[in-house]
């Protein structure tokens, strides 16, 4: 769709349904997969919230929306950057968060990890490389 | 490749100034807007956030808040809506820690 | 320098959107070119006709329509965000079936596929929110 590629980085911290940014984000990330950039999404501060395994928001009459951070790998979406010290101030760990995944065609559909764990400064220059920063 | 931070809340409000100031690196500049203006107040607790980094106050939104240019730390500037641009200008991006 | 704005607060309630006009105007009074301002979550309400502003308040829906007019500006409100919200022209009128439209003079909706164009095509993006 484009000749340009640009790095793309969608920045995510906010938690899940006490606002709508998090589900208007990835709005935002699923479109966009169709620009055919160099998309990598962060999640940080309450951001980390959102990745959150095991919601249910029967009770609140809102959308789980959750189920569509699992669809990211099919949108080519392979580069997740969590931030540790988010997590661990919150009293998270990855294990709290859905694992997310996706298929490599060019290793026969291998499953890889898409969530990459990183620190704040690896996180730094993380942003540091890229183009277009993305906030909501 | 320099970035623009721009923070637009108290930080005596919400940690956007804390994340925001954490993360920088040191070509990196720092804009304080809105409601971040209260950041660059000398003798806040916030102030100390501040050292060691290239920051820019908006002034309209200073004058806005009351806060007379002498009540800011030292070694800030205080710049208007042009100097905004300018400030996007020169850094390769902008983060903005809403 | 090219430039895309993101407004993605309503009028009134966040100072974001009458930053986004000063900058945005202060970057047009500078000779740089903005590529398109895009109005996301509650900042598709700067778009709505039907506000009535205090007499001795800035008037930020035509504030940013004049603005329009005068630099020929690409001022763009999501559909999905839109739709959500409740601004409304005749297309959306139409195939949502509804019965009043309240786009304001120099805003057009479209989707989110204009964010995602402006932030390849320009220099900068610089978002204004809460």
């Amino acid at each position: 769709m484009s000749e340009v590629t640009k790095k793309f980085m969608y920045i995510n911290r906010k938690a899940p349904y006490g606002t709508i940014y998090a589900w208007e984000a990835l709005e935002v990330i699923l479109i966009g997969a169709a620009f055919e950039q160099d998309v990598s999404v962060t999640f940080m501060d309450d951001g980390v919230y959102q990745l959150m395994k095991g919601q249910d928001t029967t009770g609140i009459g809102m959308k789980n929306f959750s189920p569509t951070y699992a669809a990211l790998g099919d949108f080519e979406i392979t580069k997740i950057y969590v931030e540790k010290e988010s997590l661990e101030e919150r009293g998270l760990s990855l294990d709290d968060l859905q694992h997310l995944v996706w298929e490599d065609e060019d290793e026969d559909w291998a499953e890889k990890d898409s969530i990459r764990l990183v620190s704040r400064a690896e996180l730094a220059d993380v942003l540091a490389d890229q183009d277009v920063l993305f906030n909501f | 490749m320099a970035m623009l931070h721009v923070v637009n809340k108290s930080p005596y409000d919400a940690r956007n100034l804390d994340t925001a100031s954490s993360i920088m690196k040191s070509d990196d500049s720092l804009l304080l807007i809105e409601d971040g203006v209260y950041g660059a107040v000398k003798k806040g607790k916030a102030a100390s956030l501040l050292g060691g980094h290239k920051v820019s106050v908006l002034g309209p939104d200073l004058a806005a808040r009351g806060i007379s240019e002498d009540k800011l730390i030292d070694g800030v500037e205080v710049i208007d809506y042009a100097g905004f641009v300018d400030l996007v200008e020169a850094n390769d991006k902008v983060q903005s820690w809403l | 320098m090219k430039l895309t704005i993101q407004v993605n607060e309503g009028p009134y309630q966040h100072q974001s959107a009458d930053t986004a006009y000063y900058f945005t105007k202060a970057a047009l009074e500078k000779g740089h070119e903005i590529f398109r301002v895009f109005f996301y979550h509650d900042g598709v309400n700067n778009g709505t006709r039907l506000t009535t502003p205090p007499q001795d308040d800035r008037n930020i829906v035509k504030r940013w329509s004049d603005l329009a007019k005068e630099h020929d500006l690409d001022m763009v409100l999501c559909v999905a965000a839109a739709q959500r919200r409740g601004i409304v022209d005749d297309g959306e009128a139409e195939r949502n079936g509804k019965d009043a439209t309240n786009i304001a003079e120099g805003f057009r909706i479209s989707g989110l596929g204009q964010l995602v164009e402006g932030g390849i095509q320009s220099d900068r993006l610089v978002v204004f929110g809460d």
